[in-house]
């Protein structure tokens, strides 16, 4: 990785777990040697709102902010919500997104969201259906992240091995939450 | 040893490893979390720690702790700070017995605040009180632990302003060892000490003054106002986070320019900055928010180096924070050079319908909301507060029709009923009652206006991440305490129409809203149920045996 900084952006909807991504991707980075530096948001944004969270990982990181237009990767949790997180992307980033969404009021139609994100996104767009699968596996549209996450990891997506993505979230998840993330962890393994 | 803090448990690291003894707190983001951390180890620690009613009770149960010999930190959201002043001025005459730190989160951009966009480095002025500006989360710690050095050493209360992007970034912080606490305390007597009377309080300032002084010698010696890059005849002043963003922009320019990190806002060392700007021709001050270190500088530069060119609020927002994107700009600006964008796609401004931030589903608004939507007649105006109840002002509710601080909702209620024969009902939280609302209602009461009160008591301080308040029986570290009725209260005060509703009967909260609107006199519907998402909290933790 030389000296650059890898930088993420992590864009949904307060409520869809991106602090608890955030603490489990800072904390791999760590596993594996990294500075790393994050930036989230706190407050009226938990109610439902737009939400994004930065994280950058490198040999030396200065700002936790990713500048406009410097994100490698984007994880989109909900469909909608990536269309924020575009100004943030370049020709070469890479964006991996939940197929799912959480309407509302005044919202546009995902035949409209498909159009933009296929006219302004020229860089590689992997959609899959990470909330689906964990709904359909385990019951829980909210693993989403963590199969994400972890789809990143093992798709090489992520400058840091699964392994150090498992240890992770043993670290930061709850115990009486753990299997249950750790089986969403699995899922992504043998997702294709 | 490392471990990732976010800097708010940063500064709950610095403090222990102080050895902190008392520690209160009123929670506001992006402050929080220092509360809410304390109230879970605290106990652990052989810390006292306490939710207060308000910030300026907060900050008098810590000035009573310090002046009983206690190491004390205060931590609150800038806002916080206007109420707790009345404490915090006079308390700087008096200056500490222990040693007490006060943490005071700014949030530019107000990611987290209505009210406004407060500059807390204002205060410093105010009160000649010191203030240290971290940048990144292992400062924060470190810093927390400078300011009980520093209060030990002058016996002065010491202010470390954050900001959201230092309290609520996350890094590889440095953990040291905990020091051991004990909360005994005594009290003794020392009135020229204590006592801020006339004369006395004079000879106090000028106490206060020379300790000041005293400390800018410090500050100048500080390794924390530190000079970093190379050479050259353009330079950059900056502190808090902002020095983040410039090495960053640094970095990619490929440049190293001289640049003097002040960890120090008050006092500035004010020598270094004078002998960093006597051999430049030019200098950018990088400052989130308003131009004060520009203005000093300027001062400064009119003895040292008339000729300085000086930049700072001509290249760079007063409004706002800050990021590389902004601060890369202003410094190819002033080096004459163009800044290459990065973001590489046009047109992105496209139009993304808005996601506001809505009640979670149960939530007891609800109710609340759509009853006095549909009751209330045509032209009533709509007061609001600060907490989740202010999601009133967004769709599909648009009943809020001012909102300017905790506890206003009523006083305003007040003005405007006095004055004019328009129905108005108004919206306070359980815990904004409690903060501020209860003189404006006694106010209401005496003087004799009649709006209509709705207290939202949903059993907690929600917004902020669902802090107890002394209407719960519960206090900041879990233990049982006495459930003070909002009711109580409001009958205590002199009103005459009170009704305690659990806005579920939407019938009976409709019908009682009708009726109250006609009353001469000032009414009060309690609107009782609990938070949902806390409730739903709570039946977990009971299943899963916490
Ligand atoms: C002086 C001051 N302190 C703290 C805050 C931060 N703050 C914003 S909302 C809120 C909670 C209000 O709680 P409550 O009135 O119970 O309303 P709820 O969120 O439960 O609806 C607080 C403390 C503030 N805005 N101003």
């Amino acid at each position: 990785m030389g000296n650059k900084t890898f930088n993420i952006v992590i864009t949904g909807t307060g409520g869809q777990g991106l602090i608890t991504l955030l603490q489990i991707v800072a904390e791999a980075a760590t596993i594996e040697g990294f500075d790393v530096k994050t930036a989230e948001l706190h407050g009226l944004s938990q109610r439902g709102g737009s939400v994004n969270t930065h994280i950058r990982i490198g040999e030396k990181v200065y700002s936790p902010l990713v500048p406009l237009g410097s994100a490698d990767l984007i994880l989109s949790l909900e469909y909608l919500e990536t269309l924020r997180a575009i100004p943030y992307s370049n020709s070469k980033t890479t964006f991996l997104i939940n197929c799912y969404s959480l309407p509302f009021v005044g919202t546009i139609s995902e035949k409209e969201i498909d159009r933009r994100l296929s006219e302004l996104i020229k860089s590689d767009k992997i959609i899959i259906a990470a909330s689906e699968v964990c709904r359909k596996e385990l019951g829980k549209d909210v693993l989403g992240g963590i199969y994400l996450i972890s789809y990143a990891a093992f798709k090489g997506l992520l400058p840091i091995k699964p392994e150090s993505i498992k240890k992770a979230i043993a670290r930061i998840i709850p115990k009486k939450y753990l299997d249950i993330n750790q089986k969403a962890y699995k899922l992504a393994k043998y997702a294709n | 040893m490392k471990k990732i803090l976010l800097g708010n448990e940063a500064i709950v690291q610095g403090a222990l490893e102080a050895g902190v003894n008392f520690v209160s707190a009123y929670p506001g983001t992006p402050s929080s979390e220092i509360g809410n951390i304390f109230g879970d180890i605290a106990k652990k620690h052989g810390v006292y720690f306490e939710f207060s009613t308000n910030e300026k009770v907060a900050m008098e149960a810590s000035i009573g702790a310090s002046f009983s010999g206690l190491k004390c930190l205060v931590a609150m959201k800038n806002f916080g700070l206007n109420v707790a002043s009345e404490a915090l001025i006079p308390f700087c005459y008096t200056g500490t017995k222990g040693p007490t730190v006060i943490i005071v989160a700014d949030d530019p951009s107000c990611w987290s605040s209505g009210q406004s966009e407060q500059n807390t480095r204002a205060f410093a002025y105010l009160a000649h009180i010191p203030m240290l500006e971290p940048s990144d989360a292992q400062e924060a710690k470190d810093f927390t632990k400078l300011g009980f050095e520093i209060s030990e050493k002058y016996n002065l209360p010491v202010i470390i302003r954050i900001t959201t992007r230092v309290a609520h970034q996350r890094m590889p912080v440095e953990i040291g060892t905990i020091k051991k606490s004990s909360t005994k305390g005594k009290f003794v007597k020392d009135v020229k000490k204590y006592v801020t009377m006339p004369p006395r309080v004079l000879e106090m300032k000028e106490e206060l003054l020379e300790k000041m002084d005293k400390l800018g010698g410090d500050a100048e010696k500080s390794k924390w106002n530190v000079l970093t890059g190379g050479n050259g005849k353009i330079g950059i002043i900056t502190s808090g986070v902002s020095y983040l963003y410039i090495k960053e922009v640094l970095d990619k320019l490929g440049l190293n320019m001289p640049t003097l990190k002040l960890g120090f806002f008050n006092p500035l060392p004010r020598k270094k900055i004078s002998s960093f700007i006597k051999g430049l021709d030019k200098v950018l001050i990088v400052e989130e928010l308003e131009g004060w270190l520009e203005k000093e500088v300027n001062i400064l530069a009119k003895q040292v180096n008339p000729e300085l060119k000086i930049h700072g609020k001509d290249v760079l927002p007063i409004s706002r924070e800050f990021n590389a994107d902004i601060v890369g700009p202003a410094i190819a600006k002033i080096l004459g050079k163009k800044w290459k964008k990065s973001l590489e796609i046009g047109n992105w401004k496209l139009e993304i319908p808005k996601r506001y931030p809505r009640l979670c589903e149960g939530c007891p608004y609800w109710f609340v909301f759509s009853a006095v939507k549909e009751v209330a007649p045509e032209g009533t105006i709509f007061g609001g507060g600060i907490g989740c109840y202010m999601l009133a002002g967004f769709p599909p509710h648009g009943i809020q029709d001012y909102l300017l601080c905790m506890g206003s909702s009523i006083g305003v209620a007040h003005g405007i009923k006095k004055n004019s024969k328009q129905k108005l009902i108004t919206f306070i939280g359980d815990g904004s009652f409690f903060h501020a609302g209860i003189p404006a209602l006694i106010n209401t009461v005496y003087n004799k206006s009649n709006p209509l009160i709705i207290i939202m008591d949903n059993r907690i301080t929600a917004m902020t991440g669902h802090q107890p308040n002394p209407g719960m029986g519960k206090t900041g570290m879990g233990e049982n305490s006495e459930e003070i009725l909002i009711e109580d209260i409001v009958k205590a005060c002199g009103v005459k129409h009170v009704r305690v509703i659990d806005p579920k009967n939407i019938s009976e909260l409709k019908a009682t809203i009708k009726e109250f609107l006609d009353k001469k006199e000032v009414s009060v519907i309690v609107s009782k149920r609990i938070c949902a998402l806390w409730e739903r909290r709570l039946k977990r933790s009971e299943k899963h045996g916490k």
